[in-house]
């Protein structure tokens, strides 16, 4: 049996040092207090794009470390990559298309609300539509 | 192994004990398991997908609401959440460690914290999800929400002070801008629930598995040759650490 140098101990799988784990984890929830303290400031137009910065880094953390990946199988990190590749492809496509039909979007919003005012309910009538209304739930 | 080996009784052969007879080695047992693990994460990931996306494009579409309907969500509890979180993953994470030097009643705390961490997290999630309720800040759908374009629900006493706020947002409004507005705050509120309640029910699923876990363990089942359950059950805990990683800013902390 030949044992791999680096190696804390024989057998399967990468044996993470508490130490590592527990720096991960400091790592981790100072990111967090920073995201808060970040997200009530106005960072004039980059706060998502911080908060993001933040998020991935803290993902990266996890993935890298908690999951093993720095020390797993490359072909793993691939899949995982690869996942987020295709959210990558299903998002890009569906807001350029979203942003592509805007006008329509509003233009058909503004007359489904104009139609639901002019009409306040098509299917059942009721004399109180329209007013501030009752309680009808419970 | 070759197929002709008639011995299908003998369970006294010559393999390690927890190595399965279709596989040679412990170590392809080990990383075929492991293979397994991340083709169902990247399913999972996939899943949570279309509702980010959905998100993605209302926030896009309108921002103003995700602005104001972010102001009813209680930034502590979040926050208290995530941390909560990210300490049961540390958890999860040093469970491997003992069970893969076969440190069995270490790991059995870290399981046992990692779960006490999971009751926590559902814990507040309850209070904050019967706040919402109790104040009506429901999907559109509901006959319990204000936002309820058909008769919205007026709520009373103490549960009122979230709607006199949505009145006070939208007082200034023409009629049909009011309308549009109450029926996307809706949408906010059904993407929240949506996102949060997916996100909860693998919380549930996670404390099942870390139970099963749990439950092993004391068994004593867990060694180095050993721990490959403990190894997927942490990576699914550490999935649902960093979806949440990604819910706290994207519906918290919206300035």
């Amino acid at each position: 049996m030949t044992v791999h140098a680096h190696d804390e101990h024989h057998g399967l799988g990468h044996v993470l040092p508490v130490s590592t784990l527990a720096k991960v984890l400091g790592a981790l929830v100072a990111l967090t207090v920073l995201t808060v303290i970040t997200g009530k400031m106005d960072l004039y137009g980059f706060d998502l794009a911080v908060a993001m910065i933040i998020a991935t880094t803290k993902a990266v953390l996890v993935a890298l470390i908690f999951m093993h990946l720095k020390y797993d199988r490359g072909f793993h990190g691939f899949i995982f990559l690869g996942s987020l590749l295709f959210v990558g492809v299903f998002l890009a496509y569906t807001m350029t298309d979203t942003a592509q039909y805007q006008g329509d979007i509003r233009q058909f919003n503004q007359q489904s609300v104009a139609e639901e005012l002019l009409n306040p309910l098509d299917d059942e009538a009721d004399p109180g539509a329209g007013s501030p209304p009752g309680n009808e739930g419970h | 192994m070759s197929s002709a080996h008639p011995t299908a009784d003998a369970h006294g052969h010559d393999h390690p004990k927890h190595l399965a007879h279709h596989y040679d080695t412990l170590e392809q047992q080990f990383e075929g398991n492991k293979l397994g693990m991340w083709a169902f994460l990247l399913t999972e990931i996939l899943f949570f997908s279309g509702l980010f996306v959905a998100y993605s494009v209302l926030r896009s579409n309108y921002p103003e609401v995700f602005e104001f309907g972010s102001k009813f969500l209680n930034t502590t509890l979040g926050a208290t959440n995530t941390i909560v979180l990210l300490v049961s993953s540390f958890t999860a994470a040093s469970a491997v460690r003992n069970a893969q030097l076969g440190e069995t009643s270490k790991l059995k705390m870290n399981l046992f914290i990692t779960l006490l961490c999971a009751s926590a997290f559902m814990g507040i999630k309850y209070v904050e999800y019967s706040h919402k309720y109790h104040a009506g800040l429901l999907w559109g759908g509901n006959a319990h929400s204000l936002f309820n374009p058909e008769a919205p629900y007026v709520p009373h006493g103490d549960h009122a002070t979230d709607s006199l706020v949505v009145q006070e947002r939208i007082a200034g409004m023409e009629v049909d801008e009011s309308r549009m507005f109450m029926r996307n705050m809706g949408r906010f509120f059904g993407v929240y629930f949506c996102l949060t309640g997916l996100h909860g029910i693998h919380v549930l699923i996670g404390m099942v598995v870390i139970t099963w876990l749990l439950r092993r363990a004391s068994r004593g089942e867990f060694g180095p040759d050993n721990f490959t359950a403990v190894d997927l059950g942490a990576l699914y805990w550490h999935l649902v650490d960093l979806i949440w990683i990604f819910l706290f800013p994207l519906l918290y902390l919206i300035a």
